[in-house]
């Protein structure tokens, strides 16, 4: 009877285990430890990382290039695969695997896991530049649990931070003479390429003549640059056939137009679980969702492209800083309205600054850049789509480090010695850049007087 | 030096053509007729070397030295992207090589120095440090040996990277990083290291 009931038990136990490995929706029975801040969103999406059952680090590794390739190889990487296949470095390797991502940044590991997603101790770069200070005796002293300090080094992205670029900007003030970011400037490319579209009036809206369209409506869409540009209600609305109405387009028709901006949003903790694209397709992130402080009344609010720039109306001004503060609750977001960044805005606004001048959550964390210098599946695109300057929806992508924001953001406005400095400042981050920086990253100097 | 035995096989050469070396694949190729145990990785290696100098000569000389040196009409500059500048010499030399190292493990190559500017490409290994300072003691030779790293045999052959035109010594002699600032056309500045895995 007893060897009945270990049978009978062992089958259960087998048959639910087995089906929870099969039913999808059953996946977080297998997560074996809390996920990273850069993945959670999509850790029941298996598949996006472990790409095959038994693939091992090579698969692994083909999962983290996929989504993370592109932007290694606008950034330059200081430390590519390539360096360390060379057999010659075969002993660094030994004591380092860094041919793979996953040598440092293993997931499911959060309480091991530092800045970055480095599970690694803090002091890894000893593993090969142990004898550093005999080639720079600035270095003597530091100890390397400081070498990736804001302002020093970072492992992958040194594009701010190399050692003649410390130099080239070394005498630059505070404030540059003409502080402004870039104006977006994609409708005028178009024209240029494909002529001048006639604007549309009320008369060409071209909804169904059955459905009761506000005139408010009417009046948001007219003031869009989808009516400058000859795009009707049917453009958004209408779908697969021509008699098709589909009441709240998503995503996938904003993307007919706007691939860039679909492509990079996909690429951010926004929009990242819309990207996962197996049998299991998730829900859209909601505040609720992550891990920030967020405001109670937003908690459930589905993020798509509508979220922030509302539907006919496709506010810039809104989505640039009200959409974001209508979610965000941290000290950074709240102590925005108080700022000179917010102020500069609000004199734009109000037409009292020159146009650019004003600094908007999106002006730092949504860059505008040009076609080329965003990080597009298709780095190869038209010649039109590399001059356009347009909105980086990645959020995440310049944020950390956040030396990553100081030549596609702060040089738009600032000078190098300050920005370096601001953004090691913890304390000026918090109140928003309220003040002057109260730390001092000597990088430059070390650099200058060899 | 002993001949060794062959290890890289016709179709190994295949690949390596590749790359775009076709003198390279063109003297492997007929030397796999005349001798038909194949050919010796000293064979292999030299007709790497001879394509990776010759390149390495035409764009110092025709491009760097010409462009950047003569007519100063563009700068050769390690930040080349950011200064709109040439890629230098050594960059494009090890660009070629990290392409060709995400398409094969059959090769590998670098170019090292006994006064490197960049502290990554002095020798390493102690096959490296014998043969740079061999190829450095004696002009016009070539050092060829075998080591294990990683727990993989390797042929390893060392060949003199020579300064071909006058900007090769001086844009070493006045860089801030230099250890060696005496520098002229003809000398050995470095060695080229080619290393081929050897059997199973």
């Amino acid at each position: 009877m007893k060897w009945l009931s270990w049978g009978g038990v062992s089958i259960l136990l087998s048959v639910f285990w087995g089906w929870s490995l099969f039913a999808k929706d059953q996946n977080a029975r297998y997560l074996i430890g809390e996920t990273t801040d850069g993945h959670h969103q999509i850790e029941l999406a298996c598949n996006s990382c472990h790409v095959a059952p038994f693939g091992g680090v090579e698969l692994i590794q083909e999962a983290c290039t996929s989504c993370h390739g592109a932007e290694l190889a606008l950034a330059e990487d200081s430390h590519p695969k390539s360096k360390f296949t060379d057999p010659r470095n075969a002993a660094r390797v030994d004591l380092l695997d860094a041919r793979y991502c996953a040598t440092c940044h293993i997931e499911h590991r959060k309480d091991e896991t530092h800045a970055m997603g480095v599970t690694l101790p803090e002091d890894f770069c000893f593993y090969c530049h142990e004898d550093i200070a005999e080639e720079r005796p600035t270095h003597e002293n530091v100890p390397f649990t400081d070498c990736l300090n804001s302002g020093c080094h970072n492992y992958h992205d040194n594009k701010a931070l190399y050692e003649d670029f410390l130099v080239k900007h070394a005498d630059q003030p505070a404030l540059g003479v003409n502080p402004h970011q870039p104006a977006r400037n994609l409708l005028e490319q178009v024209i240029a390429e494909q002529g001048f579209v006639e604007p549309m009036t009320q008369a060409g809206a071209d909804h169904p003549a059955s459905l009761d369209v506000s005139s408010a409506i009417l009046d948001d869409w007219l003031q869009t640059a989808h009516a400058q540009a000859g795009i009707s209600c049917q453009g958004c609305h209408q779908g697969k056939d021509a008699d098709d109405w589909v009441e709240k387009p998503g995503l996938s028709a904003c993307q007919t137009c706007h691939q860039m901006e679909a492509e990079t949003f996909m690429q951010g903790k926004h929009g990242m679980r819309l990207a996962v694209s197996d049998e299991l397709p998730l829900s859209p992130m909601t505040p609720a969702m992550g891990r920030l402080p967020f405001k109670l009344e937003s908690i459930d609010t589905e993020l798509s492209c509508t979220t922030c720039h509302g539907a006919h109306r496709f506010d810039a001004q809104k989505a640039a800083v009200e959409s974001c503060l209508g979610c965000h609750n941290d000290e950074h977001s709240l102590n925005y309205q108080a700022s000179p960044h917010a102020l500069l805005h609000e004199l734009e606004v109000a037409g009292q600054g020159n146009p650019g001048t004003g600094v908007t959550c999106a002006t730092c964390h949504m860059p505008r850049l040009e076609g080329a210098r965003l990080q597009r599946s298709k780095p190869e695109g038209s010649e039109l789509e590399a001059k356009a300057v347009q909105v980086m929806h990645n959020q995440n992508d310049n944020l950390r480090p956040n030396e990553k924001m100081i030549r596609s953001v702060c040089m738009d406005c600032h000078g190098f010695p300050f920005v370096l400095d601001a953004l090691a400042d913890p304390e000026l981050i918090r109140s928003n850049f309220n003040g002057q920086p109260s730390v001092h990253v000597k990088s430059i100097e070390w650099a200058t007087e060899r | 030096m002993k001949q060794l035995k062959p290890v890289t096989t016709i179709s190994g050469m295949m690949k390596a053509t590749t790359f775009g070396l076709t003198v390279a694949s063109g003297m492997i190729l007929s030397g796999c007729e005349s001798e038909p145990e194949g050919i010796s990785p000293q064979q292999f290696t030299d007709a790497l070397h001879k394509v990776m100098e010759s390149d390495r000569a035409v764009y110092t000389k025709q491009v760097v030295n010409r462009l950047a040196k003569d007519e100063k009409v563009i700068k050769a500059s390690e930040h080349f992207m950011d200064e709109k500048a040439l890629p230098l010499p050594a960059q494009m030399f090890r660009f070629g090589a990290e392409m060709v190292a995400s398409k094969t493990d059959e090769f590998s190559y670098s170019l090292q120095s006994l006064w490197p500017i960049n502290k990554q490409n002095a020798p390493v290994t102690e096959v490296e440090k014998t043969g740079l300072k061999f190829i450095s003691d004696n002009p016009g030779e070539n050092y060829y040996s075998e080591e294990e790293l990683g727990g993989q045999k390797y042929f390893t052959a060392v060949y003199p990277d020579i300064a071909v035109a006058p900007v090769c010594a001086s844009c070493h002699n006045e860089h801030k990083d230099t250890p060696r600032s005496d520098f002229k056309v003809g000398d050995v500045m470095g060695g080229v290291v080619i290393r081929v895995p050897l059997g199973s």
